[in-house]
C-alpha cells in the first residue's frame, strides 16, 4: 500500500481539518532541559487507559530510581509504575491529579533523596531486536510504557495484533499549536526512536515502518532522515503530513497516509496498521537499551505566562508548580493553566498536580492567548463546521439534535464518531461550544443506553423466570405421572386415593422441598 | 497558583456574524453605485427605508419575544435583508410599499420562525414575493435607464421624492418616463406577441448582450459576489450550481430555437440574476447544509427560475425559485447527508 | 361533467390499487401498542404502579385503564417517552405512586440473613442467590430495585443502595 513511496513525498492535503499557527519557536531554539528532582513526587497509580496499578511498596520503605511500586492489575488493562528517582515513600494516599474534569487518585508520595541511586531489577539488552515478540510485549508491558501521544493507551497491547500489520506507523505530526515535545525529541533523539521502531516492528513482525511528521517541521525531518540514512535499516522510511490539524489524530492520520480508512468500533490493525507515538518508541528504545523503565517525559512548558518556554525532560510525578519554577516562573501575564494544546487540551484549575505519562504540554497563557468565552449567537447554518469536521459529521445538525437531546439520531448520525477535535468550535461565527455540546450529549447518550440495557436485562430476566416457573410446574405434572405409573396401572386404584394424593402435592407451596 | 477554568478548545479563529454580515452589506457597494447610475437616487430611499423599518421591527419583535435586543440588533443580519429586499424593487416604489414588504420579511418571514438562524425562508424574497403578488403594477414598474432617456439623465431627486412620498405621478412628468419595461418584461411580452427574439433586442431597450443598464447592474453585482468568494464569505458550491442551472436550458434552448429564447448571456445579465446567485441564493439558514445539497439546491433554483422566466407567469423567477428550493431544503438535507467516516467504504 | 366525474373515478380506483399493493406488500407494522408501551416501561416489575408487573400495567395503558404517570422507578423520562407514543399529554409523575430517584439495588445483610430462602420467590428476576438455611445475597448486576423482597424477608435483612454499577450494565449488553 505504500511501498514505492519515497521518502519526503508531500501527501494530499486533507479535505477536513484547519491551518493553525504552529507558535512553536520559543521551544524549539533551545536543546531539551533535564530537571533536577524536586521536593516530592507524585506518582498517580492510574497512569493508563484501564485499571490503576496495584501498589507493591509501603509508606516508610526506600525505593531505587526505576524499581516498580507498583503491578499491573489482574483486574483490566493496566501497566506497571515505577519510581522515578531513588527516595523514600512518604505516603500512599489520594490526591488530585490531571485528567478531564478534574478528579483524585491514588498516589504513591516520594521524597527523592538526590542520589539517583539505580534499580538493579532491569538491564539493558542488546540482542532486544531478537527476542521473541511475546517477550519484547511482556518486558514493555514491565517498564510500564503506555501511549505518550496523550492516549496512554498501553503500549504492549497495541503490539499484539496478531498477523497481516502492512506498517507501523509512528506519529510525530503533533498537530497542536505549541506543543513541541515531539519535535525536539525527533530533532535531538531521532536515533532512539528509530531503534524503538526497530523493537516494535520485531514484535509486530512487520516490514515497514514510517516516521510521520509534519511538514512545518523542517529541522525534525531533516534529523529524521539523517538518522534513517545512518541506521541504514530500509525498512524504515520518512513521511511528510500536510500541516493541518487535526492531523495527527491516529484515524486522521492513517487515512492522509494510507487512503484508508478504520471503521467504526473498529481498530487500526483492522487496515493492516498499528500507529505508535513517537515518544513511545523512545521510551521502549529506552529501556532495551539502557533498562530503564518509562519514568519520565519530554514536557513542553510554554505560554506567554511562563518565564522562558522550553522542553523539559521530567521526572513522572513532578508537581506542575516545581516544572514552571525551573522554567523560569510565571510572569505577571499569566492567566490560565492548560494541560495539552489549546483545541483538545484541558484547563487545570491550579498547579498543585503532578505530570503523568500523558503530559505533554503544559500551556502558561497569557491574557490574550486564550480566547475569552464570548456571547453565543444562533447557529446561522453557515455550514463551515461540516467542512473542517475530520469525522465527516454535520455539526450543525447535531447540534440541534442535542437539544431536544434526540438520541436515536444523535447515533444515527454519528455522535459517538465525533473525536472532540474543537475544529467545529474553532471556526464557528456564532461561537457556539459545540465540541462542549458534544461531550456533554455523549454523557447523556451512554446513560441512556445504560437505562434502556438495564431495562432490557431485566425484562429478560423476568421472561426468563417466567419460564423456570413453568418449567417447574411441568417438571411437578411429570414427577406425578411417575409417582402414579410407579404405583401401578390406573385400573388398580381407586379415584379417589389418586385424587387425594394430586390434592396433597397441590398444597404444597411453591418454594417448599418436596 | 488557582486558574480559571474553560472548556476545551481555548482558541477560537472565526470572524463573527456580525462581521460576516457587514462584508455581505460592503460586497453590495458596487452593484448599488451602478444601479444609482443607471436609475437614479430612488433606490437610497427604498434602502433607508427598508432599514428604518427593518432595524425598527426587529427590535420591537425581539422585545416582545424578550431576546436581548442590543445583541441581536447589532448582528447586521435584518439590515442585510432590507438591503437585499430594497436593491430588487424598482428606484421608484412608494415608501409604504417597501415598509410592508419589510415588515413581512422581517416580522413574518424571520422572527414568526424563531429569529436568526431559525427562518425557512428567505426573508427578503418572501417580502419580495408578498409585495410583487400584490402590488403587480407598482412592482413592473422601473424608469428607463440613463442613457437611454431623452435627455440622457435620471429622474429628478423631487420627482422622485415626489412619487416616493405619495405615489401619484407629478403634473410635468409622463408616465412613460417613470415606467418602462424592464427587459425580461419586454422580452416576456413581446414573444407572447409573436415578435422573435432578433427583432425585440433591436429595441433601444437592449444593449449588446442584454438590458442597458441591467448589464452593468449585473457585472458590479457579480463583482460583490466575487468578493465574498475571496474571502470566503460564501462558498462556491450554490453560486457554481445556480449558474449552471440556468445556462444549461439557456443554452439548449438558444440552440434549439433562437428566435424565441433569450440568449444565456441575456439571461446571466439580466434582472435579479448575479443578486440572486451571490447574495440571495447563498443565504446560508435557509439553504441546504452539506456541500452535495448546496449543488442540488443552487441547481434547482438556476432551474426554476429559467422555467418561470420562459413559461411562467412573472418576467423574473428568482424570488420563487428561491422559496420553492427554500421548501426542498428538508428533504435535499436527509438525502444528501456526507458519508461519516468509519461508516462503510 | 362526464369527464370530470370520469376523471375523479378513475383516479381514486387508481390510488385505492395503489393503497391495497401497498398495505399488502410493504412490511406491516406487528408490534402492537401493548409491546411498544412494555417496551418504554423499566422492567423493574415492582408493581408500584398498582398491577402485578410492567406488562398489566402496559395493558392497562394501552386500553386507557390507567394513566401514563404511575411508574416511578421510570421518572420523567418514561412519562415523557409514553406521551410521545401514544400522544397523551406528559404530566407529573403521580407521587401516589412513590417517588423517582436514582436506581437502586437490594442488599442482603449476610449477618442477619437466617436463610429462610421466601425472599428468592418475591424476586420478580431471580436476581438473589441462595438456599434453604444458606445466607443469601442479591446478584447487584441483575437486582433492578423493585423492593419486593424487603417485605418477603421475616428478619428484615434486605436494605437497598444506590446502584453504581455502571460498567457491569454495560457488559451486558
Amino acid at each position: 500500500m505504500t511501498n514505492g513511496r519515497t521518502s519526503n513525498q508531500a501527501l494530499p492535503l486533507p479535505a477536513w481539518g484547519i491551518r493553525l499557527e504552529s507558535r512553536k519557536v520559543d521551544s524549539e531554539t533551545g536543546a531539551i532541559k533535564k530537571m533536577p528532582p524536586p521536593g516530592e513526587l507524585i506518582v498517580a497509580l492510574k497512569q493508563n487507559i484501564g485499571v490503576p496499578a496495584e501498589t507493591i511498596v509501603q509508606p516508610g520503605e526506600r525505593v531505587l530510581k526505576g524499581q516498580p511500586i507498583a503491578i499491573a492489575s489482574r483486574w483490566g488493562l493496566s501497566v506497571a509504575v515505577h519510581a522515578p528517582t531513588s527516595g523514600a515513600v512518604m505516603a500512599i494516599e489520594e490526591r488530585p491529579i490531571p485528567v478531564a474534569g478534574g478528579g483524585t487518585g491514588e498516589s504513591v508520595i516520594i521524597e527523592p533523596d538526590g542520589k539517583e541511586e539505580r534499580y538493579a531489577g532491569y538491564v539493558a539488552q542488546m540482542n532486544s531486536k531478537r527476542l521473541p515478540p511475546p517477550q519484547i510485549r511482556n518486558e514493555i508491558m514491565e517498564a510500564g510504557i503506555v501511549g505518550m501521544g496523550g492516549a496512554l493507551f498501553p503500549t504492549a497491547t497495541k503490539l499484539n495484533p496478531g498477523s497481516g500489520i502492512q506498517a507501523l506507523i509512528l506519529n510525530g505530526v503533533e498537530c497542536e499549536p505549541y506543543i513541541s515535545a515531539d519535535n525536539a525529541l525527533l530533532t535531538e533523539r531521532s536515533d532512539q526512536v528509530l531503534r524503538g521502531a526497530a523493537i516494535m516492528l520485531a514484535a509486530l513482525d512487520c516490514d515497514e515502518c514510517l516516521v510521520a511528521v509534519k511538514a512545518d517541521m523542517a529541522e525534525a525531518q531533516a534529523a529524521v532522515q539523517a538518522a534513517i540514512d545512518a541506521l541504514g535499516d530500509d525498512r524504515i522510511s520518512l513521511v511528510v503530513v500536510p500541516a493541518f490539524y487535526p492531523a495527527g489524530g491516529e484515524r486522521q492520520l492513517i487515512e492522509l497516509i494510507t487512503g484508508k480508512e478504520v471503521q467504526a468500533g473498529g481498530l487500526p490493525w483492522d487496515v493492516g496498521v498499528v500507529c505508535q507515538n513517537v515518544g513511545t518508541a523512545a521510551a521502549v528504545a529506552k529501556f532495551f537499551d539502557e533498562g530503564e523503565p518509562l519514568i519520565s517525559r519530554i514536557v513542553t512548558v510554554t505560554g506567554d505566562g511562563v518565564g522562558t518556554a522550553a522542553n523539559i525532560e521530567v521526572m513522572i510525578g513532578t508537581p506542575i508548580v516545581d516544572l514552571v519554577e525551573f522554567a523560569g516562573g510565571y510572569t505577571d501575564d499569566a492567566a490560565g493553566l492548560v494541560m495539552g494544546g489549546p483545541m483538545m487540551g484541558f484547563s487545570l484549575p491550579h498547579d498543585q498536580l503532578p505530570v503523568t505519562k500523558a503530559t505533554n504540554c503544559i500551556l502558561v497563557a497569557g491574557q490574550a492567548e486564550l480566547d475569552p468565552s464570548v456571547r453565543e449567537m444562533p447557529c446561522i447554518r453557515c455550514g463551515e463546521c461540516a467542512r473542517v469536521c475530520p469525522a465527516a459529521l454535520m455539526p450543525q445538525q447535531l447540534l440541534a439534535l442535542a437539544r431536544g437531546p434526540d438520541y436515536e439520531a444523535l447515533e444515527s448520525q454519528g455522535l459517538q464518531d465525533c473525536i472532540q477535535c474543537g475544529c467545529c468550535d474553532y471556526v464557528c461565527p456564532s461561537y457556539i461550544p459545540l465540541t462542549s455540546r458534544f461531550i456533554e450529549a455523549k454523557q447523556g447518550l451512554w446513560e441512556n443506553h445504560l437505562v434502556s440495557q438495564r431495562s432490557a436485562l431485566a425484562l429478560r430476566r423476568f421472561d426468563a423466570r417466567g419460564e423456570r416457573l413453568e418449567r417447574r410446574e411441568s417438571d411437578r405434572s411429570d414427577e406425578l405421572q411417575r409417582q402414579v405409573d410407579e404405583i401401578g396401572p390406573a385400573g388398580e386404584i381407586d379415584a379417589d386415593a389418586l385424587r387425594q394424593l394430586k390434592q396433597r402435592v397441590k398444597s404444597k407451596k411453591p418454594g417448599d422441598k418436596t | 497558583m488557582k486558574f480559571a477554568s474553560n472548556a476545551a478548545p481555548h482558541w477560537l479563529g472565526a470572524e463573527s456574524v456580525a462581521v460576516l454580515m457587514r462584508q455581505v452589506l460592503y460586497a453590495l457597494v458596487p452593484a448599488l453605485i451602478v444601479l444609482v447610475w443607471f436609475f437614479g437616487a430612488g433606490i437610497i430611499l427604498n434602502i433607508l427605508v427598508a432599514a428604518v423599518v427593518a432595524l425598527g421591527s426587529e427590535a420591537l419583535v425581539l422585545r416582545i419575544r424578550k431576546r436581548p435586543v442590543g445583541l441581536f440588533i447589532s448582528d447586521y443580519s435584518a439590515l442585510v435583508t432590507a438591503v437585499l429586499l430594497a436593491m430588487s424593487l424598482p428606484p421608484l416604489t412608494p415608501w409604504w410599499i417597501t415598509a410592508t414588504g419589510t415588515v413581512f420579511a422581517i416580522v413574518f418571514a424571520k422572527h414568526l420562525y424563531g429569529g436568526l438562524g431559525y427562518n425557512v425562508f428567505n426573508p427578503a424574497m418572501v417580502g419580495y414575493a408578498v409585495l410583487l403578488v400584490s402590488f403587480p403594477e407598482d412592482m413592473a414598474a422601473w424608469p428607463l435607464p440613463r442613457n437611454i432617456t431623452p435627455d440622457q439623465q435620471t429622474l429628478s431627486l423631487f420627482t422622485v421624492l415626489q412619487y416616493w412620498a405619495t405615489g401619484s405621478v407629478p403634473a410635468d412628468v409622463t408616465v412613460d418616463a417613470l415606467s418602462a419595461a424592464t427587459p425580461l418584461n419586454s422580452v416576456k411580452g413581446q414573444l407572447g406577441m409573436m415578435r422573435t427574439m432578433p427583432e425585440i433586442v433591436g429595441d433601444p431597450l437592449f444593449g449588446n448582450l442584454a438590458g442597458h443598464g441591467w448589464e452593468w447592474i449585473n457585472a458590479a453585482t457579480a463583482l460583490g459576489g466575487g468578493w465574498l468568494l475571496y474571502r470566503r464569505i460564501i462558498r462556491w458550491q450554490i453560486p457554481t450550481a445556480m449558474l449552471a442551472g440556468l445556462l444549461a436550458p439557456a443554452l439548449v434552448f438558444y440552440i434549439v430555437d433562437p428566435a424565441t429564447h433569450p440568449s444565456p448571456a441575456f439571461h446571466l445579465l439580466s434582472g435579479g440574476t448575479m443578486l440572486g446567485i451571490f447574495f440571495i441564493a447563498t443565504d446560508p439558514v435557509s439553504a441546504a447544509a452539506s456541500n452535495r445539497g448546496r449543488l442540488i439546491y443552487g441547481l434547482g433554483i438556476g432551474i426554476i427560475t429559467y422555467v418561470i422566466r420562459n413559461w411562467g407567469a412573472y418576467p423574473d423567477g428568482i424570488a420563487f425559485a428561491v422559496l420553492l428550493m427554500n421548501l426542498a431544503v428538508p428533504v435535499i438535507d436527509r438525502y444528501t447527508r456526507p458519508r461519516i467516516y468509519g461508516h462503510g467504504a | 361533467m362526464v369527464a370530470g366525474l370520469l376523471v375523479m373515478a378513475f383516479l381514486s380506483g387508481l390510488l385505492g390499487i395503489v393503497l391495497v399493493i401497498s398495505a399488502r406488500r410493504l412490511p406491516a407494522d406487528t408490534m402492537t401498542v401493548v409491546d411498544q408501551v412494555n417496551g418504554v416501561l423499566p422492567h423493574t416489575q415492582c408493581g408500584r404502579c398498582g398491577y402485578s408487573g410492567c406488562r398489566p400495567y402496559a395493558t392497562a395503558i394501552a386500553a386507557g385503564e390507567a394513566d401514563i404517570n404511575q411508574c416511578p422507578p421510570g421518572g420523567d423520562e418514561v412519562i415523557v417517552a409514553l406521551s410521545q407514543l401514544l400522544g397523551r399529554p406528559a404530566k407529573a409523575l403521580d407521587e401516589s405512586f412513590g417517588l423517582a430517584g436514582p436506581p437502586i439495588v437490594a442488599v442482603v445483610d449476610e449477618d442477619i440473613c437466617i436463610g429462610c430462602a421466601r425472599c428468592l420467590d418475591a424476586c420478580p428476576v431471580d436476581a438473589i442467590l441462595g438456599a434453604a438455611k444458606f445466607t443469601h445475597t442479591v446478584i447487584a448486576n441483575e437486582c433492578t430495585g423493585c423492593e419486593l423482597c424487603i417485605p418477603a424477608c421475616p428478619v428484615d435483612c434486605i436494605t437497598v443502595t444506590e446502584n453504581t454499577s455502571q460498567l457491569d450494565a454495560r457488559a451486558a449488553h
